[in-house]
């Protein structure tokens, strides 16, 4: 069922302590993500988008609000949900087999159950060949897919992506997301994406949630009309751009109007 | 801002932090032109020494000859063997002892920040303070047997393990402890799998140096309190002016002292590789 709701994500909001008092990061989001979907979260630097996609993943608790993933509240770490993280945060003192083998250690099962899967994954990737490969061997794009590989290899039914391409160059960045394409309508997971890059987010997404600057609210929710397969060639047309332009026009407007509320600072607004 | 985001966090990697060298060995290339041109000079070294003994008629008390030396160290070795085991079974039982709890305490302390600000005080104090020293009031409490010398060693080996533990176990990667947290990791699994191979590094070198401070407390106890072991051998050759077996005495110490060393470089290459 193509409609049914995986994700739902409602008056979701945190609050950090900090030095200086408490921190508005999130504030009462609401986000609905369907089976199989894919879909973007993006918003200016630092407005709480990587804070809801770790209590998606339950590494922390919201301060308010509920995520229910699957029918079932978010209360610690699942199965069926995976994540991929902003550096490829492999372990450097394994190679690239034990790495993607890590999280069927921690979970105590055994990885040769799956082990035709991980060989179609390292395929589809391009990284047979590699697997004694300690991670300081690998390129930076190579890294990437093989966290990749490692958040997919169990199976998980949902994949939270946290700017997973964030430190790649622009070459790399497209490659990878041809490839995550692919993979996406093979595999038939339903994505969470966050990102900064706006055409990153069109281009792979059915939908893209925009967030306000901090605290992180709703702002816009752009449906993504263009067609699938999307080739690459697909970012040089005026529908594309066309979608981008008015994206980022909202972005501009969410913190032009938070810097007419004396809410935003662009200097100190970096973290 | 410093505020806890997970841009934030997740940017805490081991980058710059590469300052362990386990190049000290690699760079001597073990075969070929190199090993000769270093062997060429160490026989070069000895050589000038044997010569300018002879030349300059330096008396045996003084400086023995090289070549005295090494019939010394063939003639009283088979005599010296129950010295060194003993030497060695001494060094092995306080630096197990000193390590294990090195390493334990590092573990468990890095957890409590402030609780280590307690303690660090301490284990400084124990780390700067040569053991030995402490050897004659140990003789009193425990009597001449190998228990004071045990002690000693494990006091000096055991802070020196501790303090690079703790800095290997203080680099927390919080990215790559959210990594297997989601995964579902428990404290055990977290402490197994990420914070113990992330400190591993630092607990060799920890390993290694204290090996070595064990060895130097070791001999300088043996020397207080007579028996056996080769410190004893150092003090009873010293008080008859016998310097050829002497010095026979300090080269299988120090034989002992780099043996520590290449075991612990090679440990390092096999299990700390990646950190280089």
């Amino acid at each position: 069922m193509s409609d049914q709701p995986v994700i739902v994500v409602e008056k979701a909001s945190k609050t950090f302590k900090s030095a200086r008092g408490p921190v508005r990061a999130l504030e009462s989001f609401d986000m609905f993500v369907n089976q199989g979907q894919f879909v973007s979260i993006v918003g200016p630097s630092g407005c709480g988008k990587s804070t809801l996609l770790w209590a998606m993943a339950s590494l922390w608790p919201l301060s308010g609000g509920t995520i229910q993933i699957m029918g079932q509240e978010v209360r610690s770490p699942r199965r069926e949900v995976g994540m991929v993280f902003q550096s490829a945060n492999l372990l450097p003192w394994r190679n690239l087999l034990d790495n993607i083998h890590f999280p069927f250690e921690i979970m105590h099962e055994n990885p040769k159950r799956y082990e035709d899967r991980i060989k179609e994954l390292l395929q589809l990737t391009s990284l047979t060949g590699f697997e004694g490969h300690m991670p300081q061997e690998l390129s930076g794009g190579m890294q990437q897919r093989a966290s990749i590989v490692r958040a997919l290899s169990y199976d998980p039914q949902v994949l939270l992506m946290d700017e997973p391409f964030g430190a790649l160059d622009a070459f790399t960045r497209d490659e990878m997301n041809l490839m995550l394409l692919n993979i996406w309508e093979k595999s038939q997971k339903t994505i969470v994406f966050v990102t900064h890059q706006i055409p990153e987010a069109v281009y792979l997404s059915d939908r893209v949630y925009v967030m306000t600057p901090r605290p992180g609210r709703n702002s816009r929710v752009f449906d993504i009309p263009l067609p699938r397969p999307r080739p690459l060639v697909l970012t040089t047309e005026r529908a594309f751009f066309d979608i981008v332009a008015e994206i980022k026009q909202t972005i501009y407007d969410d913190v032009q109007a938070a810097a007419d509320a004396g809410k935003y600072q662009m200097d100190t607004y970096a973290h | 801002m410093t505020t806890e985001t997970p841009q934030a966090k997740d940017k805490v990697t081991l980058q710059g932090e590469g300052f362990i060298d386990w190049s000290a060995l690699t760079s001597i290339n073990f075969a070929g032109t190199q090993m000769l041109i270093i062997l060429g000079v160490a026989a070069l070294v000895i050589a000038g020494i044997e010569l300018a003994v002879h030349l300059f008629r330096i008396p045996s008390y003084v400086f023995p000859a090289p070549s005295e030396i090494a019939s010394a160290l063939v003639v009283s070795f088979p005599n010296l063997v129950p010295h060194i085991l003993v030497t060695l079974q001494e060094l092995a039982t306080g630096y197990l002892i000193g390590a294990l709890i090195g390493i334990i305490l590092a573990a468990v302390i890095t957890q409590f920040p402030f609780i280590e600000k307690i303690i660090t005080p301490y284990i400084l104090l124990l780390v700067t303070t040569p053991m030995v020293a402490l050897v004659p009031l140990l003789i009193l409490k425990f009597g001449f047997g190998q228990t004071p010398r045990i002690i000693a060693i494990a006091l000096a080996s055991g802070p020196m393990v501790m303090i690079n533990s703790s800095t290997g176990f203080r680099r927390t990667d919080a990215a790559k402890i959210a990594l297997a947290r989601s995964y579902g990791a428990t404290t055990l699994q977290i402490f197994q799998k990420v914070r113990f191979p992330l400190a591993l590094p630092m607990i060799i070198v920890g390993l290694m140096v204290g090996g070595i401070f064990g060895l130097t407390t070791c001999v300088g106890a043996e020397m207080v309190g007579g028996g056996m072991g080769l410190g004893t051998r150092l003090t009873y050759y010293s008080s008859l002016a016998r310097m050829a077996p002497f010095f026979a005495v300090i080269i299988i110490v120090a034989i002992i002292g780099i043996s520590l060393y290449v075991l612990f470089y090679f440990i390092g290459k096999k299990w700390a590789s990646w950190e280089a």
